[in-house]
């Protein structure tokens, strides 16, 4: 039962952790936050070397597509934030 | 405990605490970058965990590594390109497109698990009970396909590849999404009760057309509203998926991710003046309906002028304010705004812009736009700091704005818009609206700013208008390279 209570915390943990976000970060705050909820590729990593040592090919396959579609969504994800952000703090340090 | 996994318990605490640093940090203009770093090392953490975890107990196959390979440079090789090569004007449907392969990834993970039920007895983490496991895929399988095709028809509208049929417009697409829904429960409980594939597939089916149906009627304007829910989704579609396979970070990462989104889509709607479920259940506002009869979208009193006047009588101000909307977005103008304004500012006018909560194409996209541009931080004004400037401001340049600058959300009790927060413009002296023709807002609501008589209206594509500008104030002997 373990699980629940991480699930609560975890929640409340996301609850807590935006407060007051200035209405420019909303856009980055989006595609990183987007970018975290592709942490789901643990599940598929985990998945494709379970079915590995059943010697699955089907559950191979499906798992190596599951990996695919949620790195396309962390690494697009973040190095999309990034050029984004990259844009703000090149403004900083030129004044 | 073997030493691995002690490790492995160790690195995920780390990643956790990342993690939450991450998203923190994200909420804050001078941390984010640094932020959005930390929580992609957080992601690589986790990704070894995960290893380190599996050649403790049972060695990683040949035949894993080959496809963890091929997933990984696939989906990761496309993730790079499309994230360098996209245009910043495209972000809001870029968002969607990966938020649904997240929610697509989940989706498949719970799929297969639910067809290898012997898979799902080895998550002995405190997790031997079957019936959970059941309903962590279902819940997987439900959110994930929802996530997946909502997303996707969320790009494809905001892209304009798709309009809203007219049978999802009527009030029959209620009924339909009920249905939908109904079907979804009926797969849901006929895979609990006999854990057979044919109730599966029902739910897999029914819950992705739910996530079409549910998408389709909601206008452009309100998507990013959509996309920030469906964000959150594919956060609680992850922390299903992590109740699944039985992995604590996964559960925690995941519940961040919905807990914030939401949080996140309840801010943006307050920007908007809209209830959350108004923008789910109440498509777009239809013209006139709400506003009664007497403002039924036909403007009398305009006043046109050409791109000639407003050059004059930018030449003549010395404060200037601008107020970028939607419309610059769609034009890509921000470069051509950012020459106009390098020029005035090259003949000593002080010039300002003023941005709406939610200008652009979803919050905070045109303040990425603006810097995109290079136009300086500082110039960028939020709404309760300029809205006391406008009586001594000379010129205020409306660029493809519309409801945000709209004087009924202030004077009109009975107008949608009344409690809006806008921009008082029409307190300047002079306002110049560039629109491309007199169509109503995303609101569908007549705009009294455009019958004012300091407002003079400049019809035309907002990039065109800006380039011709240009080119009258250096007729004017106005540019920047003096």
């Amino acid at each position: 039962m373990s699980f629940f209570w991480v699930l609560l915390l975890g929640s409340l943990l996301g609850l807590e952790l935006i407060g007051k976000v200035p209405p420019t970060l909303h856009t980055p705050l989006m595609s990183g936050a987007n970018a975290i909820s592709g942490i789901t590729m643990l599940a598929a990593l985990t998945l494709i070397i379970k079915a590995g040592s059943i010697g699955n090919t089907f559950l191979l396959v499906l798992g190596s597509f599951s990996l695919g579609f949620a790195l396309f969504n962390v690494v697009g994800g973040f190095l999309v934030t990034d050029r984004m952000l990259a844009m703000f703090s090149r403004k900083n340090t030129r004044k | 405990m073997p030493i691995s996994d002690t490790l492995k318990f160790l690195i995920d605490l780390l990643a956790v605490l990342l993690l939450a640093l991450g998203i923190k940090g994200l909420s804050k203009v001078r941390s984010a970058r640094d932020a959005n770093r930390l929580a992609a090392m957080a992601m690589i953490l986790a990704v070894i965990a995960v290893l380190i975890d599996s050649l403790g107990d049972l060695s990683i196959s040949m035949d894993s590594w080959i496809w963890i390979i091929i997933g990984s440079l696939v989906g990761g090789l496309l993730g790079t390109f499309t994230a360098k090569k996209v245009a910043m004007t495209a972000m809001p449907e870029t968002v969607a497109l990966f938020n649904g392969c997240g929610g697509m990834s989940s989706l498949l993970v719970a799929l297969a698990y639910a067809f290898a039920p012997n898979l799902l007895t080895d998550t002995s983490v405190g997790l031997n009970n079957i019936f959970i496991g059941q309903v962590s895929i279902v819940v997987s399988v439900f959110v994930g396909s929802i996530t997946f095709t909502g997303s996707i028809v969320a790009m494809a509208k905001l892209q304009g590849w798709l309009s809203t049929p007219s049978l999802m417009q009527s009030k029959i697409r209620h009924v339909i999404n009920i249905g939908l829904s109904v079907l979804s429960l009926i797969g849901i409980s006929s895979f609990i009760a006999s854990g057979g594939d044919s109730g599966l597939w029902l739910l897999v089916v029914s819950s992705a057309l739910l996530g079409i149906g549910v998408t389709l009627p909601i206008g452009g304007a309100d998507m990013p509203v959509v996309i920030s829910l469906l964000n959150s989704y594919s956060g609680v579609a992850a922390a299903a998926a992590g109740f699944v396979v039985g992995s604590q970070l996964l559960i925690v990462a995941g519940a961040m991710v919905g807990a914030a989104g939401l949080i996140l889509t309840q801010v943006m709607c307050k920007g908007m003046n809209r209830s959350l479920l108004s923008v789910l259940f109440g498509g777009a506002i239809a013209s006139g309906q709400l506003s009664g009869s007497k403002d039924s979208g036909e403007y009398v009193n305009i006043t046109s002028c050409s791109v000639e006047e407003c050059a004059l009588t930018l030449e003549a101000a010395e404060r200037v304010v601008i107020v970028p909307g939607y419309g610059l977005a769609v034009a890509q103008a921000q470069h051509t705004l950012r020459e106009v304004t390098r020029a005035l500012e090259g003949s000593g006018i002080d010039v300002t812009y003023a941005i709406h909560p939610v200008a652009g194409r979803m919050p905070g996209h045109m303040n990425v736009l603006l810097a995109e541009a290079d136009v300086p931080y500082e110039q960028l004004k939020e709404m309760d700091v300029i809205n006391p400037d406008f009586p001594a401001t000379d010129v205020v340049l409306v660029l493809g704005a519309n409801d945000v600058v709209n004087p009924q959300a202030k004077n009109d009790p009975t107008s949608p818009l009344y409690g809006m927060p806008v921009l008082d413009v029409q307190e300047a002296r002079t306002v110049f609206v560039v629109k491309r023709g007199m169509s109503a807002g995303y609101s569908g609501i007549k705009n009294d700013l455009f019958e004012l008589q300091n407002t003079s209206m400049l019809f035309g594509d907002a990039k065109k208008v800006l380039g011709d500008l240009l080119v009258e104030l250096k007729e004017l002997g106005i540019s920047g390279r003096n």
